[in-house]
């Protein structure tokens, strides 16, 4: 389960990630991209923290809709529209809850996942940010159906996140500006694959802190 | 009159394409939607909806754009706006197309002649 402040943690410490590996996801994107992966995301996220004071008082649904308005607006590059589509489908797969159950929290997350398939005609294997989020979803539902806290799945789900990061240096990109270069992709690691990762890096730190 | 908004990255090459447009259909109704509010490069959806709003006189609104999120902000300004069934984006050269959509609009054009002739555009031999 979640609680609204653990969302609102969730959100601010995400932000944090985005700021602090700001350099690190540039220069992964300036190598097969056009290099402001960090750059968009350290923008995008700053405005979520000056907006988010506004929404603190509204049901968790509110915070994640507005959340993803702003990204679209501040972002600048396809992330915002993928991250921003994933925050409003999460948010409106929970509306009106003050607190997430663990079947919640899945269905945010497929909801998400869902939207950003839909927005960027993706799918799995194409070096985007789906090679890290669908192994980090897959974690989480099969952690909870094997009887898990989520907690526990969180923790599981960074890991595959990571693994799918690795696994997206293997791959050609199809997908995007890095599509350009084709096979002289392979090798580079995928920028929105490893902001992804952060999320769950960011969501697990938070569960952990909380300990449910 | 069809609607025209040209959505880029840069600031500059939508103020550009609107302008380059402009002398030739003055009367176009025609609206930039480039670039951040901060001046960097990007595409911002919100700025995307108000070019959108302010162009649209019922008679329905093409959108050119550049490339990668030009694209899916653009979709999803249209999917915030309350009535979407004549708002399109079109795959054209985005110079091109919005010079042959305000010069086509701008002769009382139906929404569907302005996205025949875009198709055009986007076969048009420049030599």
């Amino acid at each position: 389960m979640a609680t609204k402040a653990e969302v609102l943690d969730f959100i601010r410490i995400y932000a944090d990630k985005m700021a602090e590996h700001r350099q690190e996801l540039t220069d992964l994107d300036q190598a097969i991209g056009d290099g402001d992966h960090g750059i968009n995301m350290s923008r995008g996220f700053k405005a979520v923290i000056e907006k988010l004071p506004t929404v603190y008082d509204k049901n968790i649904d509110d915070i994640l809709k507005a959340v993803g308005m702003t990204l679209v607006s501040t972002v600048g590059g396809a992330s915002g529209p993928l991250y921003g589509t994933a925050f409003m489908k999460a948010g409106a797969a929970v509306k009106g809850k003050e607190e997430l159950s663990d079947e919640d929290l899945i269905l945010a997350f497929e909801e998400a996942v869902g939207g950003i398939q839909l927005r960027g005609k993706a799918v799995e294997g194409e070096k985007t940010i789906l090679d890290s989020m669908i192994p980090a979803i897959n974690a989480i539902k099969a952690s909870i159906a094997a009887g898990k806290s989520m907690t526990e799945a969180l923790v599981e789900a960074e890991a595959a996140a990571w693994d799918g990061v690795e696994y997206t240096k293997s791959i050609i990109a199809t997908k995007g500006r890095a599509s350009y270069l084709g096979e002289r992709s392979i090798g580079h690691q995928d920028p929105g694959a490893t902001s992804m990762a952060y999320a769950f890096q960011a969501a697990n730190e938070v569960a952990a802190k909380a300990g449910n | 009159m069809v609607g025209i908004v040209v959505v880029s990255h840069s600031h500059k090459i939508a103020e550009g394409a609107m302008e380059l447009a402009k002398q030739m259909a003055p009367e176009a109704r025609i609206a930039a939607a480039g670039g951040m509010e901060d001046g960097s490069i990007g595409t911002d959806v919100s700025k995307i909806i108000t070019a959108i709003e302010s162009v649209s006189e019922g008679d329905g609104v093409v959108i050119l754009v550049d490339l990668g999120s030009a694209v899916m902000s653009s979709e999803m300004a249209i999917e915030m706006l309350p009535d979407i069934s004549q708002v399109k984006i079109i795959d054209a050269p985005i110079v091109e197309g919005t010079i042959f959509s305000s010069v086509e609009a701008s002769i009382g054009s139906s929404f569907d002649e302005v996205v025949e002739v875009l198709a055009g555009a986007k076969a048009y031999k420049k030599f």
